[in-house]
Parts: structure tokens; sequence; C-alpha cells
């Protein structure tokens, strides 16, 4: 008897943890298929005014897709630097090993807003030396973001390192490959879920970044989080939940996607 | 194929000697066994030969050349891991090619030698499955097949067969043997199994704790072991202590006199080392031994006995009597005599605790 409470309280417990998760995103997305422009119970009118609306505002279209082209270049550059710090860190004899991990994970503990705001100050002091623009450009975004992808990648591409098996690539080499090769034709293909992972979790932290990225866009180059903050400004409508759901149902897709390549709750 | 020379070969990890002056010859076509206790240093010497551990001093000669600072992929040895440290990636059929691509053989004449490799370990049609839809004995049968493909200098095996069960190891120990000898491979061969050494190699070499024990024929090792420790890790052993009192009589602390070989010089202190099945007993005469029977455990085909002589354990190993013999009346506690031959018995300097 006691088990069977046991086990009840247990399973409602995990129902609570989920709804509590996922009641904030079903939220979105039922206000965004409803017509009432203020939020209200029970919603009334079903329909797809506000993905019409999202879809003539050209600001939404165009943060969209500078947020894929940012978040893909930057996914694109720092997953490799990641995957090759990872590697250093841990395989080679390095000094102050645990410094530089300490280091490349920092970007995880510094508040996004100091950091775009130390980044905005830097970019400002950079553009004096170099003599061009910085911020407001893509080339300036894409490095902030390439920062929010390294310490992902340094950290789910470790965790793979630490359980590969190192006697394949002892095989390897036993075999005559030498070390470039061992590491091309052994390690990286062992690494792949961990590599994939870290793929995607960087591409979804670049995109969906707001706060460093504030004080970082120009004209005509804003992410969609920061067009959706802008339009906030002027008015709060169920716009703003349609283009939520579009990012929501994107990411689910993508994590979805990956999930079939890889398994992610062994990599995580 | 070469020889393999190894020369004072020692490895210390900070103040600890775990491989300490080893120095072998192994002949062209010969199987090497490296017998030892667990942590006796037989994995760091073979991997030492195949370059993954650095000596802290001695060299390795591999076909003659000096190959002690050479790196792995320069040695061309060809290593059967424990855990046989598959591709996990690639098919059967890519595992066993890898070899070859990197010593730069041609699509064509690779893909005719994997396939002459696979059959060779009898996996033929199996080059396109991926190693984990694989059983533990055909896994290891890809990774004897990847590293014999590529015709190594030396074969290197660690324990190749820990990880099957007894019936497969006793299969697949004679697999490997006969490929070793067909192909004609200098091999070295770490194992601790006594039993898969006697019946797999050429000559044992009996480590402890980082030094080499005794180098022989698993006969010669049998017979005519240098010491205790190697009496006591080949086969099993009846170990008393003494003393040689006249020509072929040797004494015990309580003043028995037991039968030892007639060369040996009186007054020597040492230990009689005697096999279980050189060991003759029947009940009580007159004449001989005296001991008491402990206790017997019946094998089928053999039984061991267990005596008491001289208030030291001993055990007689022989064919199960037939029904009805006097033999097979005997209880514990019964007293019977003991006797061998005296040049049965071998005198070791050391002595038994
Ligand atoms: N990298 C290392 N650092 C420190 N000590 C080591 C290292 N590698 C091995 N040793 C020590 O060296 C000794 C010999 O190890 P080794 O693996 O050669 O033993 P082994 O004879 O193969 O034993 P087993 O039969 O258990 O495999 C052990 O005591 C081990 O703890
Ligand atoms: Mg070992």
């Amino acid at each position: 008897m006691a088990v069977r409470g046991a086990r009840m309280l247990f399973g409602a417990s995990v129902a609570g943890a989920y709804a509590l998760v996922l009641a904030p995103v079903l939220a979105v997305v039922v206000i965004s298929v409803f017509s009432q422009e203020i939020v209200s119970f029970p919603p009334e009118g079903f329909t797809l005014r506000w993905y019409a609306n999202a879809w003539d505002k050209r600001e939404f279209a165009r943060g969209f897709v500078t947020s894929m082209q940012v978040a893909l270049v930057a996914t694109a550059i720092g997953v490799p630097l990641g995957t090759a710090a990872a590697y250093a860190l841990t395989r080679a004899r390095l000094p102050g090993k645990a410094a530089l991990n300490t280091l490349l994970l920092g970007p995880l503990a510094v508040p996004g807003v100091v950091a775009g705001t130390a980044l905005y100050l830097f970019y400002v002091r950079a553009e004096f030396w170099v003599d061009d623009d910085i911020k407001g450009t893509t080339l300036g975004l894409v490095a902030a973001h390439v920062l929010l992808t390294i310490p992902w990648t340094v950290r789910l591409v470790s965790a793979a390192l630490a359980g590969l098996d190192r006697s394949a690539e002892e095989a390897a080499a036993n075999l005559g490959a030498r070390p470039l090769t061992v590491f091309r034709r052994v390690t990286l293909p062992m690494l792949r879920p961990g590599v994939v992972a870290a793929g995607l979790f960087s591409f979804i932290q670049s995109f969906e970044n707001l706060e460093l990225t504030l004080l970082l866009v120009g004209p005509g180059r804003i992410t969609l989080p920061v067009a959706m903050l802008n339009y906030l400004e002027f008015r709060v409508d169920p716009t703003l939940a349609a283009v939520a759901t579009v990012q929501i149902v994107l990411v689910g897709a993508l994590m979805l996607i990956t999930d079939r390549f890889v398994s992610l709750a062994r990599v995580v | 194929m070469g020889t393999l020379q190894l020369a004072g070969l020692s490895r210390r990890y900070g103040a600890n000697t775990v491989v300490d002056g080893v120095s072998l010859d192994v002949a062209e076509g010969e199987l090497v066994a490296l017998l030892g206790p667990s942590g006796c240093g037989k994995t760091t010497t073979l991997r030492m030969v195949a370059g993954f551990v650095e000596p802290s001093a001695g060299t390795v000669r591999i076909a003659g050349r000096d190959v002690t600072r050479a790196p792995p992929h320069g040695r061309d040895t060809g290593m059967v891991f424990q855990s046989y440290a598959l591709f996990p990636h690639m098919t059967v059929a890519g595992n066993v090619a890898f070899g070859l691509e990197m010593r730069g053989i041609g699509r064509a004449e690779r893909e005719a030698r994997v396939l002459e490799a696979l059959r060779l370990v009898r996996l033929d049609g199996l080059g396109e499955r991926l190693p984990r839809q694989l059983s533990g004995g055909q896994q290891q049968r890809v990774a004897l097949a990847r590293a014999l493909v590529v015709n190594p200098a030396v074969f290197l095996l660690d324990e190749p067969l820990s990880n099957l069960d007894a019936k497969l190891r006793a299969e697949v120990r004679v697999e490997i043997r006969n490929l070793q000898q067909r192909l004609g491979l200098t091999t070295l061969f770490v194992t601790h199994d006594q039993e898969e050494a006697l019946t797999m190699a050429d000559r044992l070499v009996v480590m402890e704790r980082g030094r080499v024990r005794q180098v022989g024929t698993a006969e010669e090792l049998y017979e005519r072991p240098a010491d205790l420790f190697v009496a006591n890790f080949i086969g099993r052993v009846n170990a008393l202590a003494g003393e040689v009192a006249g020509p072929g009589e040797f004494r015990v602390a309580d003043g028995t006199a037991l039968p030892c070989p007639r060369d040996a010089a009186p007054g020597m202190r040492a230990t009689l080392c005697l096999r279980p099945e050189k060991l003759r007993f029947q009940p009580w005469a007159s004449a001989g031994v005296p001991a008491v029977l402990a206790r017997t455990v019946y094998l089928g085909g053999q039984t061991e006995y267990h005596f008491t002589l001289a208030g030291a354990p001993v055990m007689a190993l022989r064919e199960t009597p037939p029904a009805g013999d006097r033999l097979r009346g005997l209880q514990p506690g019964d007293r019977v005599t003991l006797d061998w031959l005296g040049e049965d018995a071998r005198l070791l300097p050391e002595v038994a605790r």
C-alpha cells in the first residue's frame, strides 16, 4: 500500500514538473492562435491573423534571416575551435590546464548584459585602432556569438573525450597511422555524437541570445530576439506569441532531427 | 616476419619499478608467452614493444632494427588488445583494411587481402557488419584478422582470450596457435592463465614483480623449475622444507626421512619439491614414509588425495582407482605409506614458508 502511494506521489511529481516546464510554452502557442489582443481566459476566436501580421512586419523576417546567418557562422567557427580546445585540455600536457578550462567556460558564468557591455566598450576601442566599424557589423556580432558557442562545445566534447576508449586510437597507431590520421580517422568519428550535440547547443545559444546581442546590433542587422524586444516597446499583442511559436517549432525540430543521428540523452 | 630482442628493458613509475631488466630473444616464427600473476608487468612489457610505453632503460629490437625510440606507427607490430579495440564506426572489412590503407596498398589488392584474412579467421560474409553486430568471439577474430592482415614483423597479444567463455577460449586458443604456426608469425603472447601458456607457447617466460624468474619450454619449467615461485606457478607442487642428510636422503624438521636425488650435497638446506602425480601411496605398511589421509577430492577420471606428512600438507593426484580397489576403502584419518623415486623430487635452494 505504502509502495503504491509512494509511486503515485512520484508520478504526480513528475507530471507536475513537466507541467511547470511546458506550461509557458503551451501558453505561448495557445495565445498565438486566438483573436484577443489582451490575453484573457477562456480564449476565443481561432485565427491565424497574428502569423499573417508577423509575416507583414518585415523586421521579423529580416531578423530571422540575420539570426540564422549569425548562428550558423558562429557555430561553424566555434565548434571546431571548441573541439580543438577540448582535445588539448584533455590530452596535452599543458601547464595551467585548470585555469584555461575555467577561462573557456567563463562566458557561461558572466551575465550576458555584462559581457555585452564589455564587448561594446572593447569594440569602441578597437574601432579606433583598426579605423573601421565593428559594433553593428555582422562580423562583430558573429565574433561575440562565437563566445557563446565555445563553452558548450568545450564541455560536451570534453565529456565525450573522457568517455572515449583510448585503445582504439592505439590500435590505429599500431596499424601504422600517424597521429593526425589517428585523430581524423578514429578519434573524431568516435567523438561525433558529442560534436553534433555541441553544434546543436551552440546554434540554439546563438539563435536565441538577447542580452549579449542587445548592444552589438546595428541598423538593418537586427537579430530576431532583438526585433521582438523592439516590437514589445510599442505594442503588446499575440504577434510576438506567433513569432515565438515559430521559434519553438524550429528549435524543437532541430532537436528531433539531431536526436535521430545521435541520441542526445546519451551525450548531454 | 622477424625476430624480437629485448635487452635490459625496464620501466619505472616514480619510485616504483614495474618492469625490471627484462631480456629476451624471440626467434623467427616462435611463440613466447609472458606469464605471471596480476600486476607483474606483462602488459607494460608488451606495450613497450608496441611503443605505447617508453622504456626507462634498455632496448627493443625488431628484425634487428633498434626501435626503442620509434613511435608506435613506425614499428611494424600487430597488436591484439584485450578489449579488441575495434573501430566502432567502421565495418568489419573497414577495420581489417585499415592497416593496409595506412601502408598505401591499392584498393584491389586491399580487398583481396581483406577477404583472405576474413576467410582465415572464418568470418567470410560478415565484412559489411559493424563490430557491435558481432558476438564477443567474432569481434575477437576481427581483431586477429586486423592485426594479421598487414603481415607484421612481430605479433603481440595481450590476454586476447580473457573475455571469452571457457569453451570458446579453448577453441580460439587452437585457432590462434594454428594460424601462428601456419603463417610463421613471431609472437609475444601475454597471459596469466598457465594452461593457456603451456598449451600454446614454444617457450614461456615466468615473471614476478617486474623480473623474469625463468625462461624455458613447458617441459623445462614443469620438470626443472628454477625456484619455488616457478614450481608453484606452473602446475601444482608439494613443497617440504628440510636438509639433505645423506645420499638420496632428505630430512624434514621432525626427523622423518624422505627420498631425494642421490647427487644432492649432504648438509644443504633446501625445499624438496614433488609433483602430485609423482607421489605414490598405499594403505599402511611398515616400510616407507608415514602419513595420514586428510581428505579425498573426486574429480571423475582422477582423484586428489590430501595427506598430512610430518605436519605439512601434501597431495597426490592419480587416476581414480577402479571400484573394489583397496584404495577405494581409504577413509580420512587412515594411516598410509607414501613413496616416490628420489630422482622425481627436486631440491630448490629456497626454503618454503
Ligand atoms: N601508467 C602507470 N602509472 C603507474 N603505475 C602503473 C602504470 N601502468 C602500470 N602501472 C603499474 O605497473 C604494474 C604492472 O602493470 P601491468 O599492467 O604491466 O601488469 P600485468 O602483469 O599486465 O597485470 P594483469 O595480469 O593484471 O594485466 C602494476 O602494479 C601497475 O599498477
Ligand atoms: Mg595486463
